[in-house]
């Protein structure tokens, strides 16, 4: 995972709430077997619009977008992150995000900055009045700064860590090997496995 | 002290004690749920890093999002829904995991499949690269979606570092009126709190109401907490619980059962236990619900009309509700009863279970779809396929005009080829009602299998008893 410690760069403002992600990116477009290429799908549906923030060449370039209340709810495809990255954004801010986005967001190097509604219209005006604004989000000190202000933003230590090492979670997990196998000796010997069985009980009653 | 949540309780028995103090702990799966449209990313990384999955006998495939309802015979048109199908059952095959294809017994939508093959035991810890399986809480497991990158993790190491959500309970106490469903418990519960109150919580659901529910029913109530943004829905289990998994394939065997079952009488939450949030809500009241905007909050009674926004004082959801209403195709004020559709969809892990069937099958006994309006009924698996053909109600749906298709997920995300065209308008019993859900500028309407079935007859948004004798 590309680490993540500070990333200065100008913003995209959209101005809406309640981003699902199938609206970042449509289900139609969820059928790549790797994660290249899901950046051209980015927000596909709204596209057609020469007005959205994306098409507008004032904000060509942005990588950091800023988003209002609830961004990323709904769906738990994690290939709405990858659309976000593959578009070439370092970071989202918004005021609130959805869980399971969050957490995907978390694990691609994508920053999900959360900040009160109140600092993401000064940044969206900031965005609007000069596409040129260029805003630094530093995860070592936890801010977001722009235009002369800056805000804090809350993120859990351990995300705060494995982003700014750019940690893989599974080498992470796997060096607690020895661990899992004493846990798995004392599971309950009635719990499922899913080797077929019989499946003549399968009909409801 | 105060005492445990069942959530809080599930959780502390499937942490790995690693040693390692973090806000995060080590949770082990004991079930990890695979479909083909999350997957193969996972796979590739999986591969890529030269990793095996850790324990493939604790995982299954089923393929369902891509896979036609019609001629399930013929090949997938779509190259890429037809690849990712390929994939799945090459990755699974690879693995050594479990896998069901598409029409044989077993096969449908994963979190159809998984309670319906006894796999999904109380106290268990379930994941699935969707979001949907909060539906699995019914059984009282831990159950909850997660993304690819979480998926490639469970599939190398059978555990997740994750922190441990808050705990919300809503209490549905009073008897569900007669012609109302779980379906329109969960919309007007939804309706009064919004899509966020659950946003980092799990929620137990408890009450005389919820007690009254059939597994199907507490599915379905489980299966729409995502919309209320919670990580997970959870009801304690009880004798009702019980009697769904016995005799099922993977339920414990007959030598194993009573030791399981008092172990699963053990779950419960402490009486003393605290709740960062609790709701409650008085079943008696619900009557059958629709939405009317494009999240699954902005629901009214069916006998309501649509609001307006400009007596929203919150300008976040004034602004959501006006640019609901555009996309929707819908004045403030108009009556939902008069809203006429062009297609109605049945089917989705909402509401595709036998028991949705038979709701629907009730209404349609005798009647005909109205002219001009496309019925989809989609069952949930090929097992819920065949029941429904072995209780006659596909000859129902076939007077009526209705054809009983092959299991899958089908209209209800339109990633395979049933899809709304723009513009037109579905009664749905699904769970989204977003923009583009079903098809490119189609309009959802979500409701109950009942409402669906009445509003197929009717050509408009309506209730069975608005039906003609
Ligand atoms: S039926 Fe709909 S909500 Fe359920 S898993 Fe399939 S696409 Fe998702």
């Amino acid at each position: 995972m590309q680490p993540f410690t500070a990333h200065t760069a100008t913003m995209a403002p959209l101005r809406r709430s309640n981003v699902d992600t199938d609206q970042i990116i449509p289900v139609r477009f969820l059928t790549r077997p790797t994660v290249e290429g899901y950046g051209e799908n980015l927000f596909n549906d709204w596209r057609d619009d020469p007005d959205f923030v994306l098409n507008r060449p004032e904000h060509a370039g942005a990588t950091v977008l800023v988003a209002g209340t609830d961004f990323g709810t709904g769906s738990s495809r994690e290939s709405a992150v990858w659309s976000l990255t593959g578009w070439g954004f370092r970071a989202v801010v918004a005021p609130r995000f959805g869980d399971i986005f969050y957490g995907n967001a978390l694990k691609n190097g994508l920053l999900p900055v959360r900040l009160d509604l109140g600092a993401v219209e000064v940044l969206w005006d900031l965005a609007e009045r000069d596409p040129a604004t260029r805003v630094t989000v530093d995860l070592q000190d936890r801010t977001v700064s722009a235009g002369g202000r800056s805000w804090t933003f809350p993120i859990g230590e351990d995300d705060r860590r494995r982003l700014l090492l750019g940690l893989d979670d599974v080498d992470l997990t796997l060096r607690h090997l020895a661990a899992i196998e004493r846990f798995e000796a004392t599971r309950r010997e009635g719990l499922p496995t899913t080797t077929r069985g019989d499946l003549g009980g399968l009909l409801a009653r | 002290m105060a005492g445990t949540t069942l959530a809080e309780k599930l959780w502390r028995s499937h942490v790995v004690p690693t040693g390692e103090a973090g806000e995060e702990d080590l949770l082990y799966i004991d079930l990890h749920l695979l479909h083909e449209l999350n997957t193969p990313v996972a796979f590739d990384r999986l591969d890529r890093a030269g990793r095996r999955v850790r324990r493939p006998e604790l995982t299954l495939g089923t393929e369902d999002h891509n896979t036609p309802t019609r001629d399930i015979r013929r090949q997938i048109e779509d190259p890429a829904a037809r690849h990712q199908v390929q994939l799945m059952r090459q990755n699974c095959e690879r693995h050594g995991i479990p896998h069901y294809r598409l029409g044989e017994m077993g096969q449908g939508i994963v979190h159809v499949i998984a309670p319906e093959l006894g796999l999904t035991h109380p106290g268990m810890t379930v994941v699935c690269c969707d979001s949907h399986t909060t539906t699995l809480g019914a059984f009282g497991c831990l159950a909850f979606g997660i993304g690819t990158t979480q998926v490639e993790h469970v599939l190398a190491t059978q555990t997740l570092p994750l922190r441990r959500p808050g705990d919300m309970r809503v209490t549905v106490d009073g008897v569900l009126p007669a012609g109302s469903t779980a379906k329109d418990l969960v919309l007007a519960l939804i309706s009064q709190i919004g899509t966020a109150a659950g946003q980092g919580r799990i929620v137990e659901y408890r009450g005389e109401a919820i007690s009254a529910l059939s597994m199907e029913s507490r599915m379905t109530v489980c299966n729409m907490t995502v919309e209320a943004g919670s990580r997970a829905g959870i009801i304690a289990p009880d004798e009702t619980t019980f009697a769904y998994l016995r005799g099922r394939p993977h339920a414990p065997s007959a030598e194993r059962w009573p030791a399981e079952e008092a172990y699963w009488r053990t779950l419960r939450t402490d009486p003393d236990a605290v709740f960062e949030r609790e709701v409650h809500l008085d079943a008696s009241t619900v009557r059958p619900h629709v939405t009317w905007g494009t999240n699954p909050a902005q629901a009214v009674p069916l006998d309501g009309v649509v609001p307006d926004p400009a007596t929203q004082q919150d300008s976040v959801l004034r602004q959501a509700a006006e640019r609901a209403l555009d996309y929707m195709g819908l004045a403030p004020g108009t009556a939902m009863r008069e809203v006429p559709v062009d297609a109605v969809f049945i089917g989705s892990c909402t509401n595709s279970r036998i028991e949705d069937l038979r709701q629907a099958a009730d209404v349609l006994r005798g009647r005909r779809v109205a002219d001009g309006v496309e019925v989809i009924l989609v069952p949930g698996s090929e097992a819920v396929r065949e029941q429904a053909r072995a209780e006659g109600l596909d000859e129902v749906f076939a007077a009526a005009g209705i054809e009983l298709r092959h299991a899958g997920c089908s209209m209800c995300a339109a990633v395979n080829e049933d899809r709304l065209g723009a513009g037109r308008r579905a009664a749905s019993t699904t769970n989204r009602n977003y923009e583009g859900r079903q098809g490119k500028g189609a309009r959802t309407h979500l409701v109950s299998p009942a409402v669906a079935a009445a509003t197929a007859v009717a050509g408009h948004l309506c209730a069975p008893e608005d039906l003609e004798a």
